[in-house]
């Protein structure tokens, strides 16, 4: 159990790199709690493997330290961190059988056979494998050799924090809620600190108390899954969690109206200064628009829209709109009645958000 | 792959089948045919039936190049698969060096082999041979063209020259086959450089070390022309392996019924001993 | 200890490099200069015998032929193997694992168990002492090798991709040589260096159906060797030029032998 610190930490793959575009991880400081279950969320070279690298030892970054319960643990190898990594695919030792496969991190490190025994069979019995320890392990089904991963790092009691790095990809579906599942009883039980590497949103909602979520080399949001849902810190945590993401559109801003398309929309929040040439964009959630009048023209409330299609997904609908040529979806009920080509929508003040140069912007409550 | 039942796939093989059995099937008719008959000139041939297999496989010329053949394979293939393994286990995995080794490794292997008998010919001779001169000036007495001794030293070592690059290209491929997160993998498991030989890397060129086995079985077993331009079986006939001694007999002597038998034999040899590590890779193959 | 172990391949190359910088040293020297003294380095620097071979056309003429059978053997394997590959990939049919196996022992075939069939049968088809005799007696060997690699990569291409052209409305002919080819290019690369490698160094089977006009080099060298009583700096001379065309190869290809050999059969 440890408690991570990342001190200024960043990473270029360059000998020398010449400016901030050759790091794969800009420069970051991040602390992981002790025993907390955390999501590195993010595109595929965001990254996240590089970051969960430097965090197990298998890279030692260019620049900044890292802190494992106070101890700067930087220069350190792996095997000395007391970690553990269950990679993208089983990584088993094939000629051994289950058990040795499990024993061998314990063997390794010189630990008495009977010891290394009942801590093998305890594991085992944890992650449900007990009934497969004397066959080989090439012989597996890939789920139950990612297990077999997962516990060769299970079976070391002082393990500072297990890393995972897309475990689940080779998985079959079916298969995924059960490791899932499985993966959150071994946490509550054992409290480990674990990172869990992934560009699966569901994933990593689904699965930690908070996400980190990276994009370009950079952390842009740590939060609950409903800190990311409410209020997205970056337009990109906005497009790239929800389904579908989050609607960005270039606006401009006046006091407590954004200006969109030559339509006025209220804000729950008055921005004064908004930064001199900057970028400045509304970002709002399909699910919080919504149709006027239960979908039908009605004059008055809303703003009008030209609907371009509408996708029934079974529990709810997906309208793609556009106003003023600007498109947008709307997530509206299986119930809604979309009629024809015009509707009017609504936004919801509180849910609507401005981003300077891709950044949320604060402004002043009413 | 799903293979689908399409019998008129036969077409498309005809080309290969027509070239190699015209170059298989005819010749090795005309040895079977030569094996049992007796001619004394004049394209006279008179059935003999197996006398000649008797003879060759109960006369002391066949037992003792036979015996000196196992005694090659037997050696190169302890020297060989060895040293190349470990010398790809050392090579860099990646960076500018390893074009450059591959290319300065894979030479050897592109010479041709009477180029490459010639080149240690000269090499290993005493007086003008770079390793002849060195060696007697260690204080070894040491002359290829007089001594059997010497002879197959240089035989073997030529042969280590010329072949152990292929183990090592076949081991590399194998090596390089292997995803990194093996090697993290390990080495969050405190494992030793030896355990990770053992349990990672070995298992995993299990395969490729089959087939270079098998291969330089194969090829040492038939190897003709680079012994032949070295020693030309000398001194005496202690190098003489099998192809030198039944080229001798076909070509030279023209004793074509004990050529024939002695052929047919020899290829049973190969074909039985290859048909064992066949079996044994498909085999394991299967397992897997 | 890790980090001398880059002395291993070191080492290794360097045993590699001796023999042949012996060569190279004794093709610059005179046939004289070698018997009579042992210096590192030619003392009288001559390419003499370089220029000998170069304006003998019994010299010159070896390098052609043996390029020339090589170069056909290569061909003709190449364009037999593929369809024959595509089937044992794409198809089963009556008999075809045992003719792969057969195909297979004819790699083992002991070429001195040839030797003097080869030279009665093509004798008899009048075609001894040409190139073509030559490239078709290596394709016993060569084309087994050639459908054996050329399979392995073939299989790791998906048949949804055969599937779909023709779906596309491509005919066969047209989808070999636009799509499939391309796909297993790295194949045919390692194939094609095989068939030359194994051609280009074979001496038994190239003297024996050869005397006058397709006479390998190999032949001529060992010609010299006996008869002229040891020309040695001729010989090195020949030596040496004999391993260019195999460097020129390597060194060409030297991007797929990594490449090619991990992704292949092997």
């Amino acid at each position: 159990m440890a408690r991570i610190e990342l001190q200024k930490v960043a990473h270029s793959y360059l000998a020398r790199p010449a400016g901030e575009q050759d790091f794969a991880v800009k420069e970051l400081d991040l602390t992981w709690d002790d025993g907390g279950a955390y999501a590195l969320l993010g595109p595929s070279g965001c990254g996240k493997t590089t970051l969960l690298n430097i965090i197990s030892g298998l890279l030692t970054p260019s620049c900044g330290q890292v802190v494992f319960n106070g101890r700067n643990v930087t220069e350190e190898r792996p095997e000395q961190r007391n970690i553990a990594q269950v990679f993208q695919f089983p990584v088993i030792y094939d000629t051994m059988t289950v058990r040795q496969n499990l024993a061998f991190p314990l063997k390794n490190r010189h630990v008495p056979s009977d010891a290394i025994a009942a801590r093998v069979t305890e594991i085992a019995g944890m992650i449900d494998l007990d009934s497969v320890l004397d066959r080989k392990a090439h012989n597996l089904s890939a789920d139950q050799k990612q297990k077999i991963s997962l516990g060769r790092g299970l079976v070391r009691s002082d393990v500072n924090a297990i890393l995972f790095d897309e475990p689940l990809t080779v998985i079959d579906p079916h298969l995924k809620w059960q490791l899932r599942s499985q993966l959150k009883k071994l946490h509550r039980e054992f409290a480990f600190t674990m990172v869990y590497v992934t560009h699966d949103q569901t994933e990593a909602l689904t699965f930690a108390d908070k996400v980190v979520v990276m994009y370009e080399g950079e952390v842009v949001q740590i939060g609950t899954p409903e800190d990311l849902f409410e209020r997205p810190m970056h337009t990109f945590v906005g497009y790239f969690i929800g389904s579908p993401g989050m609607n960005v559109a270039p606006v401009s801003v006046e006091g407590n109206r954004a200006i969109l398309g030559g339509y006025a929309i209220k804000l729950a929040r008055t921005y004064a200064d908004t930064p001199v040439g900057a970028k400045l964009e509304l970002g709002t959630r399909p699910e919080f628009i919504r149709f006027a009048g239960n979908g039908g023209a009605k004059d008055g409330e809303g703003l009008p829209v030209t609907v371009k299609r509408v996708d029934d997904i079974g529990r709810f609908k997906v309208a793609k709109v556009e106003l003023a040529g600007v498109p947008l979806a709307v997530v509206a009920d299986e119930d809604t009645v979309i009629d024809g080509d015009e509707a009017r929508i609504v936004f919801d003040p509180d849910h609507v958000h401005i981003y300077a140069d891709s950044q949320l912007l604060e402004g002043v409550a009413q | 792959m799903n293979k689908t039942w399409n019998n008129g796939a036969w077409f498309m093989v005809l080309p290969v089948l027509a070239l190699v059995a015209f170059n298989a099937v005819i010749p090795l008719m005309t040895v079977v045919n030569y094996s049992v008959q007796e001619t004394f000139g004049n394209n006279i041939f008179f059935f003999e039936g197996v006398k000649w297999f008797e003879e060759v496989l109960h006369s002391e010329r066949f037992h003792a190049a036979l015996l000196r053949q196992l005694a090659f394979t037997g050696t190169i293939l302890l020297i060989e698969i060895p040293l190349g393994v470990m010398i790809a286990l050392t090579m860099p995995r990646q960076g500018p060096w390893v074009s450059v080794c591959l290319v300065l490794m894979a030479l050897p292997l592109l010479i041709p082999w009477n180029v490459v008998g010639a080149i240690w010919n000269i090499f290993a001779l005493p007086d003008i041979g770079l390793l002849g001169r060195s060696l007697n000036g260690m204080g070894f007495d040491y002359n290829y063209t007089h001594q059997p001794v010497a002879a197959w030293f240089t035989m073997i070592l030529m042969d280590v020259w010329h072949w152990t690059s292929l183990v090592v290209l076949l081991a590399y491929a194998g090596l390089r086959s292997i995803p990194d997160a093996y090697y993290q993998a390990a080495k969050i498991d405190s494992a030793s450089r030896w355990a990770v030989f053992r349990y990672i890397q070995l298992p995993k060129m299990k395969r490729v070390l089959t087939i270079a086995v098998l291969l330089r079985f194969m090829d040492s077993f038939m190897i003709y022309t680079e012994p032949f331009v070295l020693t030309g079986g000398g001194p005496g006939n202690s190098t003489t392996l099998l192809s030198i001694d039944l080229v001798k007999i076909a070509l030279g002597q023209f004793d074509l019924g004990p050529a024939a038998a002695m052929s047919i034999i020899y290829f049973l040899i190969v074909l039985l001993l290859s048909w064992v590590f066949y079996t044994l890779t498909m085999r394991s193959e299967d397992q897997s | 200890m890790k980090r001398l172990s880059w002395l291993v391949p070191a080492f290794y190359i360097f045993f590699l490099m001796l023999p042949i910088y012996w060569l190279l040293n004794m093709s610059f020297k005179t046939t004289n200069e070698i018997l009579g003294s042992f210096t590192l380095w030619p003392t009288n620097f001559t390419v003499e015998n370089y220029v000998a071979i170069f304006t003998d056309p019994t010299w010159y003429n070896g390098y052609i032929n043996s390029l020339a059978y090589v170069s056909i053997n290569t061909v003709i394997s190449i364009s037999a193997a593929l369809p024959a590959a595509y089937a044992f990939s794409r198809y089963r049919f009556l008999g075809d694992k045992h003719l792969f196996f057969w195909l297979l022992t004819n790699r083992m075939a002991p070429p001195a168990v040839f030797a003097l069939p080869f030279f009665q049968l093509y004798s008899a088809m009048n075609l001894f002492d040409t190139y073509i005799a030559v490239a078709l007696a290596h394709c016993l060997f060569n084309i087994p090798l050639a459908v054996w690699i050329l399979e392995g990569f073939m299989s790791g291409v998906p048949k949804e991709i055969d599937e779909t052209a023709y779906i596309d409305g491509y005919s066969f002919p047209r989808f070999f040589v636009k799509i499939f080819m391309p796909l297993i290019a790295s194949g045919i690369g390692v194939a094609a260096f095989f068939c030359f490698m194994f051609s280009w160094v074979e001496l038994l089977l190239a003297k024996t159906l050869t005397s006058v006009a397709a006479k390998p080099i190999a032949a001529v060298m060992t010609r010299t060797a006996s008869t002229s009583g040891y020309e040695l700096g001729l010989l090195a001379a020949a030596g040496a030029l004999t391993i260019i065309p195999g460097a020129v190869v390597i060194y060409f290809v030297r991007n797929y032998i990594a490449k090619g050999f991990a992704l292949g059969r092997v």
